[in-house]
């Protein structure tokens, strides 16, 4: 029998305010820390009315001072807290970058085990939402290359809460990317309730035969609607939503490319020493005897990312994926 | 702490002189020149507001209410000098001669917003908090290495003076002795954390004491304690004296940017009641009672400002569409070969090519 689950219809950013009321009412030690947070529920309101139902202890509005509150986040996950940090952009967790990278990754290995910091870095980042310079970078690679914290970038309402919440309750560090773009381009049931989606399983959006195409954030709208157009075409993709960063669903990515033979990888970061190179790194170890054509990556390039007046050039696109996926077809 | 720090006036609200040391020092042709650049400033971020509105520029950083700041630093530089400034200080680098054009395609997310005119030395503006400090203490240590008398000016908010790149800025300065000068406008808000949220001390010059180097909290609507306080601070600089941190105590009427709504956070009617202490209304009481006043002067000031701003949308609308090719030639002097197949993958898609 099936027990009926309660649902809401929500955005992205309302399934994680959810995830994250959720979290406080389960968790005493759950506490959000971050600039604006509190009276301001977050730049993006990710935080709206938690502060009211929660309290200014559970919903903590810092100083502008990403190096100083990341590392008391540190302080406090040691000492028996489980701080979920906001970070206004992506673009603005440099200050705080030697915080993650020189401590939050390492101390579990440093302390073999005896300390660890079980913090949570939520990050909205990437292109497409016409913002100012500098608050559009994708650079999940700095992160994915430092052992020690793992890498979470949803794509949908249901995932974001589901993986915030496996997040949260993860004993190791996680920067949890929000691609901005998905914040508020769809809406979907997600249950009331706590729910989990695991950290590190990949998932299949579209079934298809020819081609696989491997996406993550912003991007999988982007690669459904290229696998559509090329529906029309008769070419069978298969699309997959990596989800999780670090540490990488390689069996998903084996299966799927062993059944298609050929591949396209998307992503919006720059191209050299990205994820998708890791991927790439993976089929070839898994499955380079299924290849029929070489992989094509498609993605953002070796420049910063532009202002919002070349944006729309730099963003991979629909056209930009068939493109690739004719190139992989006709090898 | 703010007794050893009491704001500086040197014209009180309702426009007299109350510091007669600087009295003879103000003629007639320096007040009205203030004048005319607040109004100029006042009308094109109101302007930008609009044009944001419309869709016709992206997110803007409005600063109506700090323009004695802005001004009142800026005209204080020698041509030859320095200025650092944040995402909202415009005000200061139009006064200080940056092209109105240039400013509005950066707020039309174009690269060509960052470029200064010729010889003026501004750098873009900074856009994560506090970073755009250390760069000020180096291009003014290089000055002062060199052997010119050329300083530098750094912008920066509130919030700014909680980053790490604040106190390593200043520790720098001071033990460098650079011919620096920190400027902050303290309108009492970061986004929306009020300042008794952002730090514990009630000023923030007195944050300079930390690093030995001198500091004055001034009234920043008050462009002529804006003006005199700078340029003494400039030529501290420019004597080898060391750097300065300036607290000009102001206000923003208005919403941090044009995508936040300061209704959440703060009493809009409070925040209106700061007009009386408005920094234009100011200089046009004391230009009033020294008689330097007439409506048409206002009225001339404010359509010469007006049609300079519709100039300079105009050029800025007339723009060149952004080229693709621009996005891949200046990374770095000489594309590499990675660059090189990325740009030519992508015109050829663009051009529709297989
Ligand atoms: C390192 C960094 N963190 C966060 C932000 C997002 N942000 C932009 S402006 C701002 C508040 C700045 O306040 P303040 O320094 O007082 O300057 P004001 O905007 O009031 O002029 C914040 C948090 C940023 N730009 N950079």
């Amino acid at each position: 029998m099936q027990t009926s689950v309660k649902t809401k219809t929500l955005t992205m950013i309302q399934a994680i305010t959810n995830g994250l009321d959720t979290m406080l009412e389960q968790d005493a030690n759950v506490v959000l820390m971050g600039e604006d947070i509190g009276v301001n529920g977050g730049v993006f309101r990710a935080t709206d009315g938690l502060q009211v139902k929660h309290g200014e202890e559970r919903v903590m509005d810092t100083p502008l001072s990403e190096a100083g509150f990341v590392g008391a986040a540190i302080g406090m996950a040691i000492n028996g807290y489980k701080p979920v940090i906001e970070i206004q952009f992506l673009g603005f967790i440099y200050p705080a970058y030697e915080q993650i990278m020189t401590h939050a990754s390492r101390l579990r290995a440093r302390t073999m085990g005896h300390f660890h910091a079980p913090i949570v870095i939520r990050a909205p980042y990437g292109a497409g939402v016409r913002a100012p310079e500098i608050h559009s970078d994708s650079t999940e690679a700095l992160f994915t290359h430092m052992p020690g914290i793992k890498v979470i970038c949803p794509s949908n309402p249901y995932d974001a809460k589901g993986l915030l919440i496996a997040s949260i309750e993860d004993p190791d560090p996680v920067l949890f990317l929000e691609p901005m773009r998905c914040y508020r381009s769809t809406k979907q049931e997600v249950p009331d309730e706590k729910y989990v989606v695991n950290i590190g399983e990949g998932k299949v959006c579209r079934e298809g035969e020819d081609v696989t195409i491997i996406a993550w954030g912003a991007m999988v709208p982007i690669a459904l609607a290229a696998a559509k157009a090329l529906a029309n075409e008769e070419v069978s993709c298969e699309v997959i939503d990596l989800r999780t960063l670090y540490p990488i669903d390689r069996d998903i990515i084996a299966q799927s490319v062993q059944k298609t033979g050929r591949t396209v990888i998307v992503h919006e970061a720059h191209a050299t020493t990205s994820v998708g190179n890791d991927v790439l790194a993976i089929i070839n170890d898994t499955s380079f005897l299924f290849q029929k054509a070489p992989v094509q990556r498609v993605t953002g390039f070796d420049v910063p990312v532009p202002y919002f007046g070349f944006e729309d050039d730099y963003l991979p696109t629909t056209n930009r994926i068939v493109h690739a996926v004719q190139k992989v077809m006709n090898y | 702490m703010e007794k050893k720090y009491p704001i500086q006036q040197v014209m009180d609200e309702q426009g007299n002189i109350i510091n007669s040391s600087y009295e003879d020092q103000i003629s007639e042709q320096l007040a009205i020149n203030f004048y005319k650049h607040l109004i100029k400033i006042r009308i094109f971020d109101r302007k930008a507001i609009s044009l944001q509105r419309q869709g016709r520029i992206g997110t803007y950083a409005p600063y109506e209410g700090q323009e004695a700041s802005q001004v009142g630093s800026a005209l204080a530089l020698q041509p030859n000098d320095w200025m650092f400034p944040s995402y909202r200080d415009h005000g200061a680098t139009m006064t200080f001669g940056h092209s109105l054009r240039n400013i509005l395609l950066f707020w039309n997310g174009r690269n060509e917003g960052c470029v200064p005119p010729p010889n003026k030395k501004i750098f873009p503006p900074g856009i994560p908090i506090a970073t755009q400090l250390p760069h000020a203490v180096g291009a003014a240590y290089a000055e002062k290495r060199r052997g010119t008398t050329n300083a530098s000016i750094v912008y920066f908010g509130d919030g700014a003076t909680s980053e790490g790149d604040f106190h390593e800025g200043l520790n720098i300065a001071s033990v460098w002795n650079a011919p620096v000068v920190f400027f902050n406008q303290n309108n009492s808000y970061a986004i929306s954390v009020p300042i008794e949220k952002q730090m514990k001390t009630k000023t923030i010059a007195q944050k300079a004491l930390a690093y030995d180097i001198h500091s004055v909290r001034i009234d920043g609507n008050d462009i002529f304690a804006v003006y005199f306080y700078t340029k003494q601070a400039l030529e501290r600089a420019r004597n080898n004296e060391g750097p300065t941190l300036i607290e000009a105590v102001t206000w923003r009427y208005g919403a941090h940017t044009t995508a936040d709504d300061p209704t959440k956070y703060r009493n809009q009617a409070e925040s209106e009641l700061k007009r009386e202490r408005d920094p234009i209304t100011r200089i046009e009481r004391y230009l009033q009672n020294k008689g330097w006043y007439s409506d048409s002067t206002k009225i001339e000031f404010e359509k010469a400002a007006a049609e300079e701003v519709d100039q300079a949308i105009a050029e800025m609308e007339a723009f060149p569409k952004a080229n693709p090719e621009d996005m891949f030639r200046y990374v770095f002097e000489k594309p590499t070969w990675g660059i090189e197949d990325q740009k030519n993958e992508l015109l050829s898609v663009l051009r529709g090519e297989s």
